[in-house]
């Protein structure tokens, strides 16, 4: 493999709700809830937010820290279970709004929460092809719980947009390998039409999230030759704060390892954006030549995973963009009625 | 809004795209097919407007325009962007007591309305304070 990355973004919406101001309404015992799932808060997404928004302001810091001229993005893939339409690609509505039209091709993904990991798969194989020169895959979502369900603690709003191409002197990481691990398997799904999801309770955990995120991650760390003290940083789909680091423990990985891209405490899980925002956490601290393991879960099910090594571009493109933590930092509570109005739960 | 309308404004909505006279300079926004100062001798191009600003003068509404119902109360601005020209737009992710004249303001993608449960939506620019 001979790809890598240019340039990453995200995007997290500015709102926040605490877990005490949700178990309050159904009656929960929050410490129980925050011990349980280790989640503080979530973001939520403001009125006039959705995966479209989200999607291009992730675009757009992308753009800024890879410095190129966006009509070289030869592809655009978004990967979300909140498409803003049913028919109407988002991918479309990004092009447009980072000025990469008309010469490119674009498509929107959908594999629950691992849609922009598969994203990242197809601009990887298209870049070392030599079909395009450039390709961003985004992972956008507003997730929805339905009100009183165990996901409503954790759904929330984010994304991440990583523009890949070729290794050179813009490549600010290299990605040495991806493996992926897919099953068919029903531990999360939403039919056509309905707004909220299902899960299959427990058994979203062992037979779902952990064979899924371990083979992958096993795989990867095989057919590279890699073992868990080659990586200073570790980052897995974090539906919530619990499962990553029970995963970091049955790999062998460290607690230091995995703290600085599990973001599922303060912003809540943002499903298609999960991973990709951790990574972006990890990519905002990384010193060049720190390798950071990425392995991303989706229900239904499946995981990809990713070896990636910063490279010295890094240090200087980082600044080019607001990092992960400014957007977690710049933040204002709402209470569970303002949430409820914004979901359009309440309507007069 | 008719569809058509909004799509062939989507470049001034998406991306701030508005002109510049190549005889005198100046910016315009939204784009425009004639020179106000200079008439026949000015040579109109598309410009990418920089997405910052600073708010020259803000109202907070209380009776909302149609589709904005449930944002009331709300922040509409008058921003002067970097490059010149003013805009008006709402301030968004703010408690309206947060906004004060001379506030830096960047310019952000949000939705703009849809056309009922079936219909199109709509896309395009609002302010947000850079430090709120
Ligand atoms: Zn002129």
């Amino acid at each position: 493999m001979d790809v890598g990355i240019v340039g990453y973004g995200v995007y997290i919406p500015r709102y926040r709700i605490r877990v005490e101001e949700i178990a309050k309404v159904w009656g929960d015992d929050p410490e129980r809830i925050k011990h349980g799932l280790l989640v503080e808060e979530k973001s939520v997404p403001g009125p006039d937010e959705d995966t479209a928004t989200i999607a291009v302001e992730a675009a757009r810091n992308a753009v800024k820290r890879a410095g190129i001229n966006p009509q070289e993005i030869g592809a655009i893939y978004v990967g979300s279970e909140s498409h803003p339409y049913a028919v109407k690609p988002t991918a479309t509505i990004v092009a447009e709004a980072i000025d990469a039209t008309p010469h490119l091709t674009a498509a929107d993904y959908e594999f629950a929460c691992k849609a922009g990991t598969a994203g990242i798969q197809t601009c990887m194989g298209a870049v070392e092809a030599g079909m395009i020169k450039y390709g961003m895959a985004i992972g956008a979502d507003t997730a929805q719980g339905a009100p009183g369900d165990p996901l409503e603690y954790t759904a929330a709003a984010g994304g991440g947009a990583f523009i890949i191409g070729k290794n050179g002197g813009k490549t600010i990481a290299t990605i040495e390998g991806t493996y992926s691990y897919t099953t068919d398997t029903p531990d999360f799904w939403r039919r056509d039409m309905r707004p909220y999801p299902k899960h299959g309770g427990r058994f979203t955990g062992k037979p779902a999230y952990f064979k899924h995120v371990l083979s992958a991650a096993h795989g990867l760390l095989r057919e590279l030759e890699l073992t868990p003290q080659d990586f200073a940083y570790a980052v897995f789909h974090q539906p919530n704060g619990k499962f990553p680091l029970q995963v970091a423990e049955e790999l062998g990985f460290s607690n230091e390892q995995v703290m600085p891209g599990l973001l599922t405490p303060k912003v809540g899980n943002t499903y298609s954006g999960s991973s990709m925002i951790g990574l972006a956490a990890a990519l905002d601290q990384a010193k060049p030549g720190d390798r950071i393991l990425v392995v991303s879960y989706g229900s239904g099910a499946g995981s990809d995973a990713f070896s990636i090594v910063a490279r010295d571009a890094i240090e200087a493109k980082r600044d080019a963009a607001k990092t992960v933590a400014e957007y977690i930092n710049n933040k204002a509570y709402i209470d569970y009625s303002t949430y409820a109005k914004f979901k359009r739960m309440l309507v007069r | 809004m008719a569809v058509p309308r909004f799509w062939r404004e989507i470049p001034s909505r998406y991306n701030l795209i508005g002109s510049r006279c190549g005889n005198c300079n100046k910016v315009m926004f939204p784009p425009r097919h004639i020179c106000p100062h200079c008439r026949r001798i000015g040579k109109l191009e598309p410009y990418k407007l920089k997405p910052r600003g600073k708010v020259v003068s803000y109202a907070i509404t209380h009776v909302a325009a149609n589709g904005f119902e449930d944002q009331v109360p709300y922040v509409l601005a008058i921003v002067e962007l970097e490059d010149g020209p003013r805009l008006t737009t709402q301030i968004t992710d703010c408690d309206p007591a947060e906004v004060k004249i001379g506030d830096e303001v960047e310019i952000v993608f949000r939705r703009m309305g849809e056309e009922g449960e079936d219909g199109v939506l709509y896309y395009g620019y609002k302010g947000k304070l850079v430090k709120p």
